[in-house]
């Protein structure tokens, strides 16, 4: 059977294949090579070593930006976490009614996109702030970092909810009744039973929400659009500005080695986030 | 613990999470209270204030999104790029990922973590360099987008498409073969038919991330010429001198109803679609 589906190969895998090619593995090492290039279009490329990536680690808002995405990464991964969690075990309680509805209700935010929750945000924020008379978004960096994890969370709850929902659903009955007949209490329940049940939840959770908050950049662009000053600017936005907001044939180089980096931090960070909570998976 | 304290906790939770759903749907209800407001009445701290007999604007601000501002145009963008992409992503990943799951071979296991890899590298390393390859290859119109998100999307369905196949029979497919069908129609009539599940979350997926992208579809398409639905929005934001504040308000609106009415029909298959595409993920 296998060798009459290699000689089909050119239908089936063809045609992904050259996508792919143009999409993403043409793209990939032209990016890789021209970060060590001096350019402004993609055709006069000049080779210069690794001057693109010393001029990356003296770029200080290259420095802040990477200061700004760990604070919010960690601020954001820990709060959509232990809310959505939270959620799902309330959600999965016997008879509580209304389960659907909320269900829905939390999840929505999901389907709006980044730019348009942004838009919202920012007029809802830059209400509250007037009223409490604060100054606006745009020249308030504390009101923008904060806004843009109360934004996360709104958007990305639901979804780990949904996730953890399925997750806790799948804990076998008989080990919490189990559980129950040998005397523990529920806070012993939740963490030596249910817990390392749903690990591979919050592993899949961790993994998502910690790559969310690294790669954001159109919730960033609508709603601070890096103000004030590049005080809320994050790694992708920082990079998309180096690119475009700036003329000179010095900037696409480091625009593009500074893409290089962070698709190296965003690669060792999910590897070694991976690994750590995987191990603590349990077999059933 | 009691039946009756049960219920009591119970009722307790209702109550919490009914309010939290009010404060959830708030912002998109704000929006929508803003949108029916006159234009001068719009500012930034009256946000919170429900329209009175005399700043009413009834549809006039929806009116003028749709005939000033090319909403309708837009929304055929999206919706045309949405549905081709989409489409493309599920017909030629699915063909693919049965070839990876089924051959054995080195180019399979290449390609298989090429894949794998693609989902985790950030779109900022290869923005620049995709935009120009678009414009060298004239892949640059709404028409032929699709191929660039193919190319682009097939990480992760090719990923979870192939790890759905692990728990298909092989025997079915041996059976088929062994009847005298050729791989195209074992595949057609055997293979993807049993693939339904895994192909309804990853539509879902593609679908949510495909209709709400901006930076590709801003940096591919040529602005002036067209405009996808995030792309509008942020083109009125961004453009310079007075943003009319209605009409923006009543294009978010527009934007998202279509949204909520897909979710609330297709409510069941999306949390389930998206519960399903995590585990296997």
């Amino acid at each position: 059977m296998e060798k009459a589906i290699k000689r089909y190969a050119p239908i089936f895998v063809l045609p992904t294949f050259l996508a792919f090619t143009i999409g993403f593995i043409v793209p990939f090492f032209q990016g890789l090579y021209l970060s060590f290039c001096q350019f402004t279009t993609a055709k006069n490329a000049k080779f210069i070593g690794f001057d693109n990536y010393i001029r990356v680690f003296q770029d200080e808002t290259f420095l802040d930006s990477f200061g700004f995405t760990v604070m919010f990464a960690i601020v954001s991964i820990l709060s959509i976490n232990i809310i959505a969690f939270a959620l799902a075990m309330i959600l999965t309680r016997d008879n509580l009614k209304g389960t659907n509805v909320f269900r829905t209700v939390f999840f929505m935010p999901n389907l709006i996109g980044g730019i348009v929750l942004g838009y919202i945000w920012q007029i809802l924020l830059n209400c509250v702030l007037s009223i409490v008379g604060e100054p606006l978004l745009a020249l308030n960096s504390t009101a923008g970092y904060w806004g843009m994890i109360i934004l996360m969370c709104w958007q990305q709850i639901g979804y780990m909810m949904i996730i953890y929902i399925a997750g806790i659903q799948n804990v076998p009955e008989a080990l919490v009744e189990a559980a129950a007949i040998d005397g523990a209490t529920s806070w012993q329940t939740l963490t030596k039973v249910k817990l390392p049940m749903v690990m591979p939840s919050i592993t899949i959770c961790v993994f998502l929400t910690l790559t969310n908050s690294f790669k954001l950049f159109d919730q960033n662009l609508a709603l601070t659009a890096g103000e004030p000053r590049h005080a809320t600017e994050m790694l992708a936005l920082n990079i998309y500005n180096t690119f475009y907001a700036r003329a000179g044939a010095q900037w696409k180089g480091l625009g593009q080695a500074k893409a290089v980096v962070f698709c190296i931090l965003v690669i060792v960070i999910s590897l070694i986030q991976f690994r750590a909570t995987h191990s603590k998976e349990v077999q059933q | 613990m009691t039946a009756s304290r049960k219920r009591f906790v119970n009722s307790i939770f209702t109550v919490v999470l009914g309010v939290l759903s009010v404060a959830y749907i708030y912002p998109v209800f704000m929006i929508l209270i803003n949108s029916l407001k006159q234009e001068n009445s719009i500012t930034t701290n009256g946000a919170f204030t429900l329209p009175t007999a005399e700043t009413f604007a009834g549809v006039t601000n929806y009116v003028s999104a749709i005939e000033a501002q090319g909403f309708l145009r837009s929304l055929g963008y999206s919706l045309f790029i949405t549905i081709s992409s989409v489409a493309a992503i599920l017909l030629f990943c699915s063909m693919s990922a049965w070839y990876l799951a089924r051959v054995k071979s080195i180019f399979s296991t290449a390609m298989y973590y090429l894949c794998v890899f693609s989902m985790v590298v950030p779109f900022q390393m290869v923005m620049y360099t995709l935009a120009s390859t678009a414009d060298t290859l004239k892949l640059n119109t709404p028409w032929n987008i699709w191929i660039i998100y193919l190319g682009f999307g097939a990480g992760l369905a090719v990923f979870m498409i192939t790890g759905f196949m692990k728990s298909v029979p092989l025997e079915i497919e041996e059976a088929a073969m062994i009847d005298g069908c050729n791989p195209i129609r074992t595949f057609f009539s055997i293979v993807m038919p049993m693939l339904k599940p895994t192909l309804v979350s990853v539509g879902i997926l593609e679908a949510m991330w495909v209709w709400n992208d901006y930076l590709l579809p801003t940096l591919v398409l040529d602005i002036k010429k067209y405009k996808t639905i995030p792309m509008l929005i942020q083109y009125f934001r961004g453009s310079y001198g007075r943003v009319e504040m209605g009409p923006m308000m009543a294009c978010i609106m527009l934007t998202i109803i279509p949204i909520i009415i897909v979710y609330l029909a297709g409510q069941k298959h999306i949390i389930k679609g998206v519960a399903a595409g995590a585990v296997k993920g």
